[in-house]
């Protein structure tokens, strides 16, 4: 198959199922609603570092959080309940507990509840108020600038992680305008992230390493400064491969990224310097949910 | 389907218990049948059907008509379904109700939601003494719940409540929020006398004091609070004053007490 020069592998890419949950992180306003949750979803690239994969899903007005204040929408992801359980507990304890203005609540209500205030409310060394409204709880933490507003519990799903798509171009010009591009449309989609610094990876893995204490190492075959001692992926014309990962609440929500995605770099096409896009698997045997390019460009 | 109407036929000597009057207790019972239930007056039993005219076919939605004020106990011990009086309640409207919608269409007496576990009480007069609070020899008041009152709310409102919304839209008398274990008041009006006296947690929510607070209240400043806007939003379709916008204020004074009972309670007011 091939799309506006664009060379589509007849592959597929593989992910893994894991446990999401979506939290909405207020403030007096955007600037710092942004602050606490990009701090909330820093260092939150990969599973195998971080504990977690995390990322903004969207900026909300105020007319879409339970607090009329801007805000924005936060997805975490991560391999078990009780890892899920332990980020949200660090990560909204340390980055949005600690900025100004902030308050945090679940953004989804279904599913396994688990700690959010619960926890965090022991902060307020018996200073903290609990409030029933409309059927949730809520913690009143008292802190210096007035007082950290959180929800007891928030919904856990089980989700979809891992999708991958490759993009081989010309040289590394063509290849970030054409991921940019693809993440622009991508962040648009609603209930996925990109988990990586822009969404873009540059570091793809093969599994094992020839050290035996790394699980994964450097995907030699799509590096191109190595082409000629290695097993290569790459043709003489591509000089720059970038990997786009994405985390979704279903298969359905990655699929419609992953469309997104690669209509917005075949868009760019061959004129653009892409010539190629592929995706990671492991032969099937890593992840229950597998995504045909063609079939999701057809 | 159309309500199940009790009409009252004349205004009963003594007050009267209807506390078996309720959807579920009438749930599969025919007209005869409820016809026949006997309710306790005084010391005496007398028939529903001696009692009221009765019509219609939906037990899950109760309508009392008539001269209602001395009807006792309206509601009482209901799961679900709806109860509407046309009229005055008597005493203890909702007792230890755990869910469904009671609407009054005047005013009640006392002891109204003592027990509420859950459900939706909204009563468009006033209230007597004691709304929402604990029985005598009860630990608690109201543990859940929603009480909208379209008046104003007798002396001891939320005393010993644990849990749940009371929501007056008019004046509140003596001892509001009393021996408060949780839970919250909002008073749009003003309160009487020795708001908070003793409560332990929980907020009370007031327009304004009558008397002025007890020296056992601090001062902790003005504030914009955040749970004050979701509070709010709950409210939205509310009938009434607590249904539009602003209900209540954006910034308030935040007084904490009882101090001679842990101080972990509030007193919110205007700032």
């Amino acid at each position: 198959m091939i799309l506006n020069g664009v060379l589509i592998d007849d592959t597929f890419a593989e992910a893994f199922g894991m446990k999401a949950t979506r939290l909405i992180v207020t403030a007096h306003n955007l600037k710092w609603a942004l602050h606490a949750a990009a701090a909330m979803t820093g260092f939150a690239t990969s599973v195998i570092g971080c504990g977690c994969e995390a990322g903004i899903e969207r900026e909300l007005p105020p007319a879409e959080t339970p607090d009329g204040r801007p805000g924005a929408s936060v997805l975490l992801f991560a391999v078990s309940t009780k890892e899920l359980t332990k980020q949200i507990e660090r990560r909204v304890g340390q980055c949005v507990l600690t900025s100004p203005t902030s308050a945090v609540f679940a953004g989804i209500d279904g599913g396994e509840a688990l700690p959010l205030g619960k926890t965090l409310r022991f902060f307020g060394d018996g200073f903290q108020m609990s409030k029933l409204i409309g059927g949730r709880r809520y913690w009143r933490v008292p802190v210096m600038d007035g007082e950290f507003l959180c929800q007891e519990t928030t919904g856990m799903v089980k989700a979809v992680g891992g999708g991958n798509f490759l993009v081989l171009a010309e040289n590394i010009d063509s290849a970030l305008a054409a991921c940019e591009a693809a993440i622009d449309a991508m962040g648009r989609v609603p209930n996925v992230i990109m988990p990586f610094p822009g969404g873009v990876v540059r570091s793809g893995s093969k599994v094992g390493s020839k050290y035996k204490a790394l699980p994964a190492s450097t995907n030699d075959a799509f590096c191109p400064t190595i082409r000629g001692v290695t097993k290569s992926e790459l043709s003489p014309d591509v000089g720059c491969v970038l990997e786009i990962v994405i985390d979704g609440l279903t298969d359905a929500d990655v699929r419609a990224a992953r469309r997104a995605g690669m209509d917005a770099v075949c868009a760019i096409g061959a004129a653009g310097g892409v010539r190629r896009i592929t995706a990671g698997n492991y032969g099937g045997k890593l992840g229950p949910f597998h995504f045909r390019l063609r079939e999701i460009l057809r | 389907m159309t309500a199940f109407s009790f009409a009252l036929r004349d205004l009963p000597r003594q007050r009267l218990d209807v506390s078996a009057l309720t959807p579920d207790r009438l749930s599969g019972l025919s007209r005869d049948r409820i016809a026949a239930i006997e309710l306790s007056s005084g010391n005496r039993r007398l028939r529903v059907g001696d009692l009221f005219d009765l019509s219609g076919d939906d037990v899950a939605d109760l309508r009392f008509e008539g001269s209602c004020g001395r009807l006792d106990r309206i509601g009482a011990g209901m799961t679900g379904g709806r109860v509407t009086v046309a009229g005055d309640a008597g005493d203890y409207l909702g007792l230890a109700m755990a869910g469904g919608r009671i609407e009054v269409e005047g005013g009640c007496g006392g002891h109204a939601a003592c027990g509420l576990r859950s459900g939706v009480i909204h009563v468009r007069g006033s209230v007597g003494d004691f709304l929402g609070s604990a029985l005598v020899g009860e630990l608690h008041g109201m543990r859940g719940g929603t009480v909208l009152v379209g008046g104003d709310a007798g002396d001891r409102a939320g005393d010993r409540m644990r849990r749940g919304m009371l929501l007056i839209e008019g004046n509140a008398g003596d001892y509001c929020a009393s021996r408060l274990t949780a839970g919250t008041i909002v008073v749009l009006g003003n309160v009487g006398a020795s708001p908070g006296v003793a409560m332990v947690r929980g907020t009370l929510l007031a327009g304004a004091l009558k008397h002025g607070l007890l020296p056992t209240f601090n001062d902790c400043g003005e504030h914009a609070l955040g749970f004050l806007n979701l509070l709010q939003r709950s409210w939205q379709g509310l009938p009434g004053g607590f249904g539009q916008s602003p209900a209540i204020p954006g910034r308030v004074r935040r007084y904490m007490g009882d101090l001679g009972n842990g101080g972990r309670g509030e007193i919110l007011l205007p700032a």
